[in-house]
């Protein structure tokens, strides 16, 4: 490593200006790092920190609306913020790539793989030939450790996984061996096996192709996995900055040590005292997607396969798996938006599964939702009071005594009690989780299902939101379903847990002793896979 | 709750909405247009004088002067009175063909949306209508019935309803899919309040914009009708009709084609710019605001 003295990117006291009017005025402010050879610097922040904008300076890909109004961005010694257009765009692809976060919609959904990745090379090479543009996309698919690429490369993004169309746009981003890699949140949107595998080709790929990384996440669990320096921001400002070990272990900025705290553990709740009457019990649920193409072929797509299980008063299950598993199908099962093939769902003596019409509609009450994306889930024209007490004012509660119990909730969930007035768009995501989770409780159900209702939120305002669980579960007590694909989540707030794997349940147990004690392969395997298990067992490389 | 959450600010309200959408010039024109035409329309009778029809055979044909500011037609009447009284009908029918439309529109588009079993059928139904020629559906309906402002409504609403439909209907497919709509069900609130209050104003954006372009169109059509002689009794002057009368004479006279032909496509014109600054004001996809904040 003698040879790369020089960084490959410097950045050196950026700036970049906002439009007139938003809450600050500058979205990155004085922001300089340097990115060396075989090195991955991780720049992490919540959302709002300015960290997404800097890789978009970087790849001179901002915002029409953004303008850098100071600093300077120099690649392997060649300042891009003075380059021409024409220059960046051999720049980009050539010198630098970008790994987006969705690999779905980053891919051309009508073009094969294969020759999205030879494209790339068309483009910037044109002096190749057909045969050597072909057997360097498959030299490539097989860098980035796609079985079999002869076949592969004919295939269209919706015929693979998340995880293989991931390691598609990886081998287009390093198809011209580029100095620089940027990748925006790569992992964020896989499950947490293919995450691991991914973070790990990232490591080999450094070292093969010599070249840099600049990963952008807000997961302390991938900086202490991959990082060879991180930068933390905040409020487009760089609070500290260091090699991971300095930063996780003794982090000397507050914000970073708050940030630190605010990361999920395993932490286990104390033993739930067992009952006999269950509030919700589930036997041999099925539920079957069929679809049928126009030749009358018919598949057939097993979503929950014979799931059985109950939950005591006061007692929260998890439900844990990867995407796939049939955790967010049972959710919709469990609130009849699906009607299941065969199986019973009681609540309070009641077959929920039988119900239909007017009495479904009255029943409903029983049973409430929170969901995952706090900025879908309120309607964004009317005022939180109003969605608040419809459905008890629909279930015959006055409205006077509606409003009063409204306001009640929301001290109980954190808020002021004038919050009622106004409108979602001026909460914040977190805060907006927690009327939510104040809607549902309005209603005053005899079961909770809650699906993803921290992941779409930042670390500390998910910490902050699982602690408000905590309290309300003191306070007054309900039993709930809690669907997470994150296990130290699931650690943190379920008295038991349930394993999906495509649509079975494969373990289910106390909380304490399915994460100590594995029984099925699958647990195992998901537990290893957890992010931020100390440092780095690929270093070796 | 802690200091980072609390730290949270409020994006900043945007300007309001009506201003903004007449910082476009273009815009503001046409809106400026649409309401001296609209007033000097409800007006008529006070900007024309007293005895706005009367023929004077004499006076045939005058080319415009202090008497007729926009001349005489072949019976002598005042062209400038027959184009403002023609504007209140054929705006009063492009009101009423717009609300109507709307109305209907919205109904079946909000069933067809959300109820799924009736979709095909009525979205089967709406392409039979739209295969039909609105022009000539409008000429059967009213010779059959007879030329009344409520025939003619109906005869130009038919054909607009499945535009309507079509697009309401888009719309509630995706919003039936919101989160908020599904905690609406869950909580047990009967299907049309979920209709009304949750859905229906996510539509009302696109509805507006399409209603103004409904409105422009009604108005030409009604002036086809009129221009074919299918439309108001010729005693009734509408755009159309004018146009019609002036047609067999416009040789000798052509003012008494160019007022009214001119009122009707700078009418058209200044909805249709409105309809187009409404769009690109309410479609949150090409909102200034909606970009930055994204």
């Amino acid at each position: 490593m003698n040879m790369s003295l020089a960084p490959i990117l410097e950045v050196q006291n950026l700036s970049v200006a906002l439009p007139a009017g938003l809450d600050r005025r500058l979205a990155v402010d004085g922001v300089g790092f340097e990115v060396h050879r075989r090195q991955i610097v991780c720049l992490i922040g919540e959302s709002g920190s300015g960290k997404s904008v800097t890789a978009s300076a970087v790849m001179s890909l901002l915002d029409k609306a953004l303008t850098i109004s100071g600093g300077k961005i120099v690649l392997d010694g060649e300042a891009i913020t003075e380059a021409t257009a024409e220059r960046l765009c051999e720049l980009r692809g050539d010198r630098m790539a970008m790994v987006f976060q969705e690999p779905l919609t980053a891919l051309n959904p009508v073009m094969r793989v294969g020759q999205q990745i030879a494209e790339v090379l068309q483009i910037h090479k044109p002096q190749m030939s057909a045969d050597a543009v072909e057997a360097r996309v498959i030299e490539l698919m097989t860098d980035v450790r796609l079985p079999n690429p002869a076949l592969l490369m004919r295939s269209y993004p919706h015929q693979i996984s998340g995880g293989q169309r991931q390691r598609i746009m990886i081998a287009m981003a390093l198809a011209l061996e580029p100095a620089l890699i940027i990748a925006d949140e790569p992992t964020t949107a896989l499950d947490v096996t293919t995450q691991a595998q991914i973070l790990r080709l990232f490591r080999e790929l450094l070292t093969k192709h010599d070249s840099g990384i600049l990963l952008i996440t807000h997961d302390f669990g991938v900086v202490s996995d991959v990082a060879d320096r991180v930068v933390v921001m905040r409020h487009g400002k760089v609070v500290e900055s260091g090699s991971p070990q300095q930063v996780l272990t003794a982090p000397s900025h507050d914000y970073t040590k708050a940030l630190i705290d605010a990361v999920p553990k395993f932490r286990f709740r104390p033993e739930f005292p067992a009952s006999e009457k269950p509030v919700l019990d589930v036997r041999d649920l099925t539920l079957v997607y069929r679809s049928s193409s126009l030749f009358g072929s018919k598949r057939e797509t097993r979503a929950l396969d014979h799931v059985s299980f109950s939950v005591a008063a006061g007692e929260t299950l998890g439900i844990v798996g990867e995407s796939g598993s049939g955790k967010t199908s049972l959710g919709k099962c469990l609130l009849r938006f699906e009607t299941a093939e065969s199986g019973e769902i009681f609540v309070a003596d009641k077959n929920l599964a039988t119900l239909s019409g007017e009495a479904l509609r009255h029943f409903r009450r029983n049973i409430q939702m929170i969901f995952q994306d706090p900025y879908k889930s309120l309607n964004p024209r009317r005022r939180v009071g109003a969605s608040l007490i419809e459905g008890p004012v629909q279930h015959g509660t006055s409205r006077a005594d509606a409003i009063e119990r409204a306001s009640e909730l929301m001290e109980l969930v954190g808020l002021k009690r004038d919050a009622l007035d106004r409108f979602p768009h001026e909460f914040s995501g977190g805060q907006r989780q927690r009327i939510c989770i104040a809607r549902a409780l309005a209603m005053e159900p005899a079961i909770i299902i809650a699906d993803e209702p921290v992941s779409a939120l930042d670390v500390s305002v998910q910490a902050q939101v699982l602690k408000l669980f905590e309290e309300l579960r003191r306070k007054i007590g309900f039993s709930m379903v809690f669907i997470t694909h994150d296990l130290r989540i699931a650690s943190n707030i379920c008295d038991r847990v349930a394993v999906m794997q495509r649509g079975k349940i494969v373990e289910i147990g106390p909380t304490e002793q399915l994460f100590c004690r594995p029984a099925h392969d699958y647990t195992r395997e998901l537990l290893a896979a957890t992010p931020g298990q100390g440092p780095r067992s690929e270093r070796a490389l | 709750m802690t200091a980072i959450e609390q730290e949270y600010v409020p994006p900043v309200r945007p300007q309001s909405f009506i201003r903004r959408l007449f910082s476009s010039r273009p815009v503001a024109i046409s809106a400026a247009i649409l309401i001296v035409i609209v007033l000097v329309s409800v007006f008529a009778g006070i900007v024309t004088g007293s005895q706005p029809f009367q023929i004077r055979p004499r006076m045939r044909l005058h080319a415009p002067n202090a008497m007729f500011r926009f001349g005489s037609d072949a019976l002598g009447r005042d062209v400038f009175s027959l184009v403002l009284f023609g504007g209140r009908l054929s705006l009063l029918v492009g009101f009423f063909v717009a609300l109507v439309s709307a109305v209907f529109g919205t109904l079946l588009g909000l069933i067809a949306g959300y109820f799924r079993i009736i979709d095909g059928v009525v979205m089967r139904i709406m392409d039979g209508i739209m295969a039909i020629p609105g022009v000539l559906f409008a000429v059967a309906l009213v010779s059959l019935v007879g030329p009344r402002l409520g025939t003619i409504v109906a005869a130009i609403s038919f054909s607009e309803i499945p535009r309507v439909t079509r697009l309401v209907r888009s719309v509630v497919l995706t919003v039936r899919e919101e989160a908020y709509v599904k905690a609406a069900e869950s909580m047990g609130i009967p299907t049309p309040l979920v209709l009304f209050r949750h859905i229906l104003p996510s539509c009302i954006a696109p509805l507006i914009v399409q209603t103004t372009y409904i409105f422009a169109a009604a108005i030409l059509l009604e002036a086809v009708l009129g221009f074919l002689g299918v439309g108001f009794p010729p005693d009734i002057p509408t755009w159309g009709n004018v146009l019609a009368e002036g047609r067999a004479v416009f040789q000798r006279g052509p003012w008494t084609i160019i007022a009214p032909g001119l009122f009707l496509a700078v009418t058209v014109m200044a909805v249709n710019i409105l309809g187009d600054g409404l769009r690109d004001r309410l479609d949150p996809k090409l909102s200034r605001n909606a970009k930055v904040a994204a």
